[in-house]
């Protein structure tokens, strides 16, 4: 393995990857997969694939951008590269977030402050490719040659680096090494954000280029915006399926629910990611019942998107982005709600409570609440009657980037749980300084080639070192225990870090969220509503 | 002397225009979309002991907003005088961080106390040469040394330590060579604009030196003291809901006219179309038809 790679090494024209990872360099786990040799083997990516795709970084590919066939589409696609750094510098193009960009591109000191706080750098046992200033040093290079004139005296201030395809097409793929969990950010003694860079390097490619992961784009916000989910659930298939949850929670709990749609005038529009629905139906139906047995006149909305509260656009775009908000907002508008409740879906947090806000102008804004605050008043206030013996189980909370550190969404969610699960316990570090679950910024749901495999080893590393250290005590497979995920996209990942690692077959470590715990201790429900099954 | 006096005048002033140019130029980039990081300092207390907001209030629109601002001032207290976040973070790197910088505050004081009669002014002075020259050094090295801070190191970054040593050097230098003014005494000859004073060549050529680093400072990124403040109260910490700023509607409403050209099809910013209008498209919608 190259150690010491530095940014100008992304021009190489070999194709081949500047970096191979391999579990012996990994950061080490603790027991039981307390070896390299306990780790799971890397599948390599297929044939096909390195030869259509360009896959020059490491050892996966998230993008899948097809090799260039000729000298002038390389040339090409440099200068639409080009074309859309200018852009990404320009106030009429990138006003939402120039002011952060430019500030991060002009005073970064390179002190390095951030590279221990990323858990990716860590887990890659420090690969210089993924240090948090490794992306944000090249564009800086580049935006001081390409965006501010450079020359001689330019390039020995800040640096030369040499632009080709090979280095965008790497590039490409190194914007999506990056959780964006802003945990770099949050040292840096300046307020520089590469996680931002980040983003804003994949906005580049998506808003100029046209490229982006699938999985976010034509099969994420694409499909949202056509379907009304990105699940590809229309409202007659949505309907149906809440009207099954509906029936299936009903005969679970003894407690009859029925979903209301479209309600005019309810104090609460109820925003589920609809992944839920789908995957962990439990969830949704969990929050029906809470909601109806608490006395609250709550809907769901069956308008096109109403009833998926993902945005993917901020991981990747701001027109897609914007475009998903707006509608969510004029949602809630017609419906005359008096606000919104985001489920438990970390993203859909951030995107529609903090990042819209300033878009959401006049009567489209709706006010909007986090689903934790809502629950946690709910339990606090005694609305339910909960006996926690029901949940006398070891329980440990995972935290969402976009809940926490993002939007400072932090105790609700543990007053709950101190409330109704005697035997929680805490990850280390947890609240805002938390780590990322590693399936941040659309990784959870980006699946092709072997991504998943840099995923369970590098990104999710790191969740998966703090799971194993919260159940160190009880791992013994006769000790049931649950990891608390309240966002669908990390309950994702970690449902795939466990099923990798086989944690639920010989360890029994579970996953699920928030308001399953609280159905499971209503005392006016029938007990054992958390199914100890894989799922 | 008169040569010196306007080689220093016109070097103040033109970093007082650097450093203005600099910050009036974040000031007028467009207000950002809310990118805010917790712990936010100005947060309620029940709120910022554990990093919190005001979103974990129930129907928080519904309570007058409060700022914590002892808070916020505390923390920035600690992070401009101790270079807090450095030290929790990168111990290592603050040791010659925080005296250089502790050195540079130490210069400004006494530069800026030399019309008091303050006692052992001349000896404060030579400190802070002393200390920003042994951050410096310490820097320095750890630039040379340290693989990490060495690949990413451009030209500039080991000339700009070079130059802070250089400066602080020929100005302690000329101090404790017995025969110069003391740096009280320079600053308030350059103050009074005082003709009178005599200076030997070693302590002018120092002079002009620091002169010349404190008109070179804004126009690089060590402006950083410019971009921190941008950083953190327009971003980091920027948490204030939409709906309770003024101006705020009619700022977005502005952004919402510009015409972006960005070039892939799902943007649909062909014809001059704003942003507004590419934002309430639906581009799958279309793409149905």
């Amino acid at each position: 393995m190259k150690r010491d790679l530095s940014p100008n090494d992304l021009a190489r024209n070999d194709p081949a990857p500047l970096v191979e990872l391999t579990n012996d360099n990994l950061m080490p786990l603790p027991a039981p997969l307390d070896s390299p040799a306990l780790d799971r083997p890397w599948r390599a990516l297929s044939p096909h694939t390195v030869e259509a795709c360009e896959c020059g970084l490491d050892n996966t590919c998230a993008v899948n951008v097809p090799r260039p066939q000729s000298r002038a589409q390389e040339e090409e696609l440099v200068r639409r590269f080009l074309a859309g750094l200018d852009k990404l510098f320009s106030e009429q193009n990138n006003w939402p977030f120039l002011k952060p960009l430019m500030l991060t591109m002009e005073h970064c000191t390179r002190c390095q402050t951030c590279s221990d706080a990323c858990h990716i750098f860590e887990a890659s046992g420090g690969q210089e490719l993924y240090r948090p200033t490794f992306h944000s040093e090249i564009l800086r290079r580049l935006y001081f040659k390409h965006v501010r004139g450079g020359g001689l005296l330019s390039a020995w201030q800040h640096g030369d680096i040499q632009l080709n395809w090979p280095l965008v097409a790497r590039l490409i793929e190194l914007s999506y090494r990056c959780n964006l969990c802003r945990r770099c950010a949050q040292v840096c003694p300046i307020g520089a954000d590469n996680g931002l860079v980040a983003r804003e390097l994949r906005k580049l490619f998506s808003q100029e280029m046209g490229i982006a992961p699938k999985e976010l784009h034509d099969q994420g916000s694409m499909l949202q915006m056509k379907t009304g989910s990105s699940t590809g659930m229309k409202t007659a298939a949505v309907r149906d399926n809440v009207s099954f949850i509906d029936e299936d929670t009903t005969e679970r709990t003894g407690v009859a629910i029925e979903t209301p749609w479209d309600v005019e005038g309810a104090d609460v529009l109820l925003l589920h990611n609809a992944g839920e629905i789908l995957a962990w139906p439990e969830n949704p139906g969990a929050f029906a019942l809470i909601l109806t047995a608490a006395g609250i006149k709550w809907t769901l909305s069956s308008e096109l998107a109403g009833y998926d509260a993902v945005n993917y656009g901020l991981w990747y775009d701001d027109a897609q982005f914007a475009r998903v908000a707006l509608r969510h907002a004029e949602i809630a508008r017609k419906l005359k709600v008096k606000k919104i409740v985001i489920g438990e879906c970390g993203h859909a947090h951030k995107a529609l409570a903090v990042i819209a806000d300033r878009i959401l102008t006049g009567e489209l804004n709706v006010p909007r609440e986090s689903s934790m605050t809502l629950l946690r008043d709910i339990v606090a206030g005694g609305r339910l009657k909960l006996d926690p013996a029901r949940n006398d189980f070891p329980v440990t909370l995972h935290d969402p980037c976009n809940l926490v550190r993002l939007m400072g969404v932090v105790e609700p969610q543990r007053a709950i749980l101190r409330a109704i699960c005697p035997r929680f316990r805490e990850m280390e570090p947890h609240g805002v300084d938390n780590y990322c679950c590693g399936g941040g910024s659309g990784f959870a749901i980006m699946s092709g080639n072997n991504f998943p495999d840099w995923r369970m080893h590098v990104s999710g590393r790191k969740k998966l070192e703090q799971v194993l250290r919260a159940f160190g005590d009880c791992l013994e497979p006769e000790t049931p225990k649950y990891v608390c995920a309240p966002c669908s996209n990390c309950k994702g990942q970690i449902r795939d870090l466990l099923a990798y690692y086989d944690l639920w077959e010989k360890h029994r470590i579970l996953y699920g969220g928030l308001a399953e715990l609280i159905v499971n201790a209503m005392s006016d429900a029938r007990a054992g509503f958390i199914e100890w099954e894989w799922r | 002397m008169i040569l010196l006096y306007g080689f220093i005048y016109a070097a103040l002033a033109a970093s007082l225009v650097a450093c203005i140019v600099r910050a009036v130029r974040y000031a007028r980039l467009p207000v950002n979309l809310r990118w805010e990081l917790y712990p936010v300092p100005h947060e309620d207390p029940m709120h910022a002991g554990h990093g919190g907001s005001y979103f974990e209030d129930l129907d928080w629109w519904t309570k007058p907003p409060r700022r914590h601002l002892l808070g916020e001032w505390k923390v920035m207290a600690a992070e401009i005088f101790l270079l807090r976040a450095m030290y929790e973070h990168n111990r290592k790197l603050w040791r010659c961080s925080y005296p250089f910088h502790l050195g540079l505050y130490v210069l400004i004081f006494t530069g800026l106390a030399a019309a008091a009669p303050l006692p052992g002014l001349a000896w404060f002075g030579l400190a802070g040469c002393v200390l920003v020259m042994a951050g410096a050094a310490g820097l320095l090295v750890h630039r040379i040394h340290d693989r990490k801070l060495r690949l990413y190191s451009a030209p500039a970054d080991y000339f700009n330590l070079c130059f802070f040593f250089a400066a602080a050097g020929g100005l302690a230098f000329s101090k404790l060579a017995g025969n110069g003014a003391s740096l009280g005494t320079m600053s308030k000859a350059l103050l009074t604009f005082d003709r009178g004073i005599t200076l030997p060549a070693s302590q002018a050529v120092a002079l002009a030196a620091a002169a010349l680093l404190i008109a070179y400072i804004p126009m690089t990124h060590m402006a950083h003291f410019i971009a921190k403040y941008f950083a953190y109260h327009a971003i980091r910490w920027s948490d204030r809901p939409s709906a309770g700023l003024q101006g705020m509607e009619r700022r977005i409403a502005e952004y919402l006219t510009y015409r972006p050209d960005w070039s892939a099809s799902h943007m649909g910013a062909k014809d001059g179309a704003s942003w507004a209008e590419i934002v309430t498209q639906n581009p799958a919608a279309e793409k149905s038809k």
